[in-house]
């Protein structure tokens, strides 16, 4: 009660000192009234305002008094400064919201656990060995059987768990023609039940929905999908679900909080693994494998007993492999089991995204850092130019922490502010940024909660930051020395050195954030600069599918009818397009075993290779006679690898396949290189054959998929697709589109990321830029206002222009070099560590390094500019006389 | 200043004495019953009286609440609380403990 009352009475305090007056002027009056004497009377209360002090003291805490007080003097003080204080809110508000955004997006990718029971206990099991170019990777892909023979090994230790890679695929409520894109994922009966998860509605699988492949047709919603397909309608139950050509009955509703476990991506559909129909095939890896281990189970032993199982199914699988170089097969059987803490889960966009994000942490905190120093600074100087009024407050008998308070509340005021517009900007960026992720049409969807984590994390890192720039110059003003600053003196230069380290350490930020900005820039550049071998503009793709499949003749029968479409220049099939996927063989030419190096297929049709503009560079294009086994058309690099550079036109080769069997083809024309499915890798040896493709007795095998290529002119090609899509639903109702977009998007999405690193790291480099120049710019400014007398002398007494520039540059500029020297080598250092996120860009070349440090000595010089014209422009007789 | 604080803690003591005779009182009133009682022997300060009584208000001693007297004018009375009849009472005897002691050391001479 007594101390809430002295709470409230800070926030009445002029009500409090009335009412003091009120009765103190009541006690004289009834004494009067009493027949003392008046003056007398007044006298005993000798001097009001400081009884009136000494009652208010009793009534009110003090401590918060002075805060308010403070607070109020500091708003008084931050307004008085707008321009200054604005520039300082906006730099850290930035820098604040830029780095809360980036660890919101790594908190909910790989720090924030998902929301399943023993989740410290969670872990996933991964292979590392070599692949197929034999460089180091780590696959966490495997064989349902494989998983199988695993969980009875670990039974006892540990639960294992089966989950698919959540993929976007076709599915429907109601007919064919009405289709829709969902993601869906295979999960073992057993993960609701071990991860404990209750329904939100219905009932989640169990053990007994995942023994039968194919007889457990039931999906599980995730609470997301519920809401926003189906408005929460709990009649969803009982409803059914077609998925490619199975439908499935809806007999439950996950609950609010899960929603898979692949951070990025937000499963809708769940579906027991018995389900998918290469559950039984030893040849595909599809399942990730997740495992529950119990608690003070050693990990190693349990770790070299999956190793051995796994190894064991591989041997004996690799003994069919007879179409296969020995060397392959050593190479496959060299992955070694690890297991990983997957307390966040596993997914795709973590391992593509961890360096980049890391990276892009840095350059924030770093742009944060140069923030705090330009902050420090303006708040150094500022407290010069504040220097007699803290003298004043000094020697009237303020305590020296009084005067840190008061500096520290002004500061924390500012980072208030900071943090406020910081959170907002997060607010907004950290979606934005996830949004822009993956492609334009599918983005990621990271669950970006704005919880206690976020919240704790923006608190300390304001508090970090209102330490940062405001400690030393509180603690600066604090220290003064009233008889120097009251006489009107020059500061000590200790103070001017302060402020030339922070300039020299924020040059040197600068310098590393332009570096990396610039090796980003340069990765993005080559990589869309890479030449592609085929013209990917104005390419529409149709990817269909048949789910009995069509013949050749049905295939060119609906090519013919696309290509009658006005706009429509050319139209070509392909099984898939470029940068969409692969099919590999080995090779063997004249019966030779099959060789180390995969040979990489594409079926296509005639007419594919003018479509995309690939120009033969010899020989002739497939025509509707031609078949697989038969003729093929090989690039260049194939013919090097395969057939040592020689003429290969009317030779043979075979593609083996690993079970043995081989397919005969004779080359009939050769193409240039063409990148074949992947931005980043060198050129690989491809053979394009025929659409037609022949079983073993010679009979047409008819295509259940592939995809329609038209080239368009004069029209955007994606303002085709609805006309599109129904005229091949009229034309062949067999005919089903699963998606329609252009050969460009599929080239695009393979620099999502660098084109993503370069934007922002190219917009933390011009943020970083203009606070170093701003705070060169201050520092500048400041120091000539500081020597303005000496420099009115230096001219009275015929100093040049160019001498004085130099007494006013000379310092600032060593202090710039020895900054970007400080810089050179923390970029050399870091290079190292970003090589994995560069294309064709060399670290150390000297052109990555001269670019930034020529933009650093630009924005010197410009910066440095109105500070040498203010000092040249000093009239001595002004100066000296108004002194 | 140490006049006053050495007054202090006894200024307490006959400030809870009087208001708990008489409640009601104002700053004024008190002044007079403290010398009145005491024969004119004890005159305690304005200068310590208010500062002392707006710090046991605080305390929670004494409360006080404003009388409205006459033509809008209003005076601050005070009364005991609860906790301060107890401080009252703890301080009454702990005065006879001190001032027995004292006595008794006066005795020895």
């Amino acid at each position: 009660m007594s101390m809430w009352s002295r709470i409230v009475n800070v926030f009445r305090g002029d009500r409090l000192n009335c009412e003091i007056d009120e009765e103190f002027a009541a006690h004289i009056e009834e004494a009067i009234a009493a027949g003392d004497d008046p003056i007398e009377v007044r006298r005993t209360f000798g001097s009001p305002l400081r009884l009136r002090e000494q009652s208010r003291d009793a009534r009110i805490a003090g401590w918060l008094d002075n805060l308010r007080v403070d607070l109020v003097f500091g708003w008084r003080q931050l307004l008085k400064r707008k321009v200054t204080t604005a520039a300082a809110i906006l730099s850290l508000a930035l820098a604040i919201g830029a780095c809360t955004s980036a660890f919101r997006i790594i908190d909910a990718l790989f720090l924030s656990p998902l929301p399943v029971a023993h989740v410290d206990h969670l872990y996933a099991l991964a292979r590392q060995g070599p692949d197929d170019l034999g460089v180091l990777r780590t696959f966490d892909d495997f064989a349902y059987p494989n998983f199988t023979r695993m969980r009875g090994a670990a039974k006892g230790q540990a639960d294992l768990i089966a989950v698919s890679f959540a993929y976007r695929t076709d599915l429907t409520y109601a007919t064919d023609n009405e289709m829709e894109k969902g993601y869906v994922q295979y999960v073992s009966g057993a993960m609701f039940p071990i991860f404990a998860l209750q329904p939100a509605l219905g009932r989640l699988f169990t053990t007994d929905d995942d023994v039968t492949p194919g007889a457990h047709p039931y999906a599980v919603i995730s609470y997301n999908y519920w809401s926003h397909r189906f408005a929460k309608d709990p009649s969803v139950l009982g409803r059914s679900v077609h998925i490619g050509d199975k439908a499935f009955q809806i007999i439950g509703v996950g609950p609010k909080s899960f929603t898979g476990t692949e951070p990025g991506i937000i499963t809708e559909i769940f579906l027991p693994t018995m389900m998918n129909p290469v559950v039984t095939r030893t040849d595909m890896s599809w399942v990730r494998i997740l495992a529950v281990i119990n608690p003070g189970v050693p990990h190693e032993p349990l770790r070299a007993k999956l190793d051995a199982v796994s190894l064991n199914y591989e041997t004996e699988r690799a003994k069919g492999f007879v179409g296969m170089s020995r060397h392959n097969i050593e190479m496959s059987l060299q992955k070694r089991m690890v297991i990983e803490a997957a307390t966040s889960g596993v997914s795709r966009l973590q391992g593509d995204y961890r360096r980049a994000l890391v990276w892009l942490g840095v350059l924030v905190a770093l742009v944060l850092l140069i923030a705090c120093a330009n902050v420090a600074n303006l708040m150094t100087a500022q407290a010069a130019s504040r220097a007699r009024e803290m003298a004043l407050r000094v020697s009237i008998g303020a305590g020296r922490w009084r005067l840190v308070q008061l500096v520290l509340i002004e500061n924390a005021m500012l980072a208030f502010f900071s943090a406020v517009f910081g959170a907002l900007f997060a607010w907004w960026a950290a979606p934005f940024v996830v949004s822009h992720i993956n492609p334009p049409d599918n983005p990621a969807h990271l669950v970006l909660p704005a919880d206690w984590r976020v919240l704790v994390f923006g608190a300390l890192l304001t508090l970090v930051v209102a330490l940062l720039f405001g400690l030393a110059p509180a603690l600066r003003a604090s220290s003064i020395q009233p008889i120097i600053a009251l006489k009107g003196g020059e500061e000590p230069q200790s103070k001017r050195r302060f402020m030339y380290a922070l300039i020299a350490a924020q040059i040197a930020f600068c310098f590393v954030v332009l570096f990396l900005a610039g090796l980003f820039v340069a990765t993005f550049r080559n990589l869309s600069n890479q030449h592609l071998g085929f013209d990917p503009k104005d390419l529409l793709l149709i990817e269909t599918y048949t789910p009995r499949g069509q013949t050749p003749e049905a295939w060119s029968q609906m090519a013919d009818t696309l290509r009658a479409v006005p706009g429509v220049k050319a139209v070509a099939i392909a099984s898939w397009p470029l940068f969409s996927g692969g099919w590999t063989g080995s090779i063997s030419v004249n019966a030779a075993p099959p060789t180390d190096t995969w040979g990489y297929f594409l079926s296509i049709s005639p007419g594919w290779l003018s479509t995309v503009r690939m120009n033969l560079i010899e020989g002739r294009d497939f025509n509707s006679a031609d078949s697989f086994p038969g003729e093929a058309i090989v690039n260049q690099t194939f013919v090097k690898t395969f057939f040592n550079g020689v003429d290969p036109i009317g030779r043979t080769f075979e593609k083996v396949n690993p079970f043995g069997s081989r397919q005969l083809c004779r080359v009939i024309g050769i193409v240039p290189d063409a990148i074949y499915n992947n931005l980043h890798e060198p050129i690989l040896p491809v053979a394009y054959v025929p659409t037609r493709h022949l079983d073993e007795k010679g009979t047409i095998n008819p295509a259940d998929g592939g995809t329609f290529l038209l080239r368009t002119s004069g029209i955007k090609p994606l303002s085709l697709a609805t006309t599109l899509r129904r005229l091949v639903a009229k034309t062949n109702p067999a005919y089903r589109i699963s998606n329609v977009q252009t050969q460009q998007e599929l080239v695009d999405n393979q620099s999502i990321r660098e084109r993503l690193l370069a934007l922002l790291a190219l917009f933390f480099a011009t943020v970083a830029l203009l606070l170093a120049a701003f705070g060169l710019y201050g520092v500048l400014n400041y120091s000539v206002l500081q020597r303005e007398r000496e420099i009115g002398i230096r001219i009275a007494v015929g100093a040049r222009i160019g001498s004085i520039a130099r007494l006013v540059t000379a310092q600032i500029f060593v202090t710039v070099f020895i900054g970007a020297a400080a810089g050179v080598s923390l970029g050399m250092a870091s290079v190292r560590y970003v090589q994995t996120l560069l294309f064709q860009v060399e670290g150390t070349a000297p052109s990555m390094l001269i670019a930034p440090i020529l933009v650093l000595v630009a924005a010197a010089f410009l910066a440095a500019f109105p500070a040498v014209r203010r000092a040249a422009r000093i009239d001595p007789s002004i100066m000296l006389r108004a002194d | 200043m140490k006049k006053t604080d050495a007054l202090q803690g006894s200024l307490d003591l006959l400030v809870l004495k009087i208001l708990s005779r008489q409640p009601k009182l104002h700053g004024y009133a008190i002044l007079t019953a403290i010398r009145q009682t005491s024969g004119d022997v004890l005159n305690a300060e304005v200068g310590s009286l208010y500062p002392a009584l707006h710090r046991m208000e605080e305390t929670g001693w004494i409360r006080a609440e404003w009388a409205p007297k006459d033509a809008g004018r209003r005076t601050r009375h005070y009364q005991l609380t609860a906790s301060g009849k107890k401080q009252l009472d703890a301080e009454v005897t702990r005065w006879h403990a001190v001032s027995s002691a004292i006595n008794r050391v006066l005795q020895e001479a």
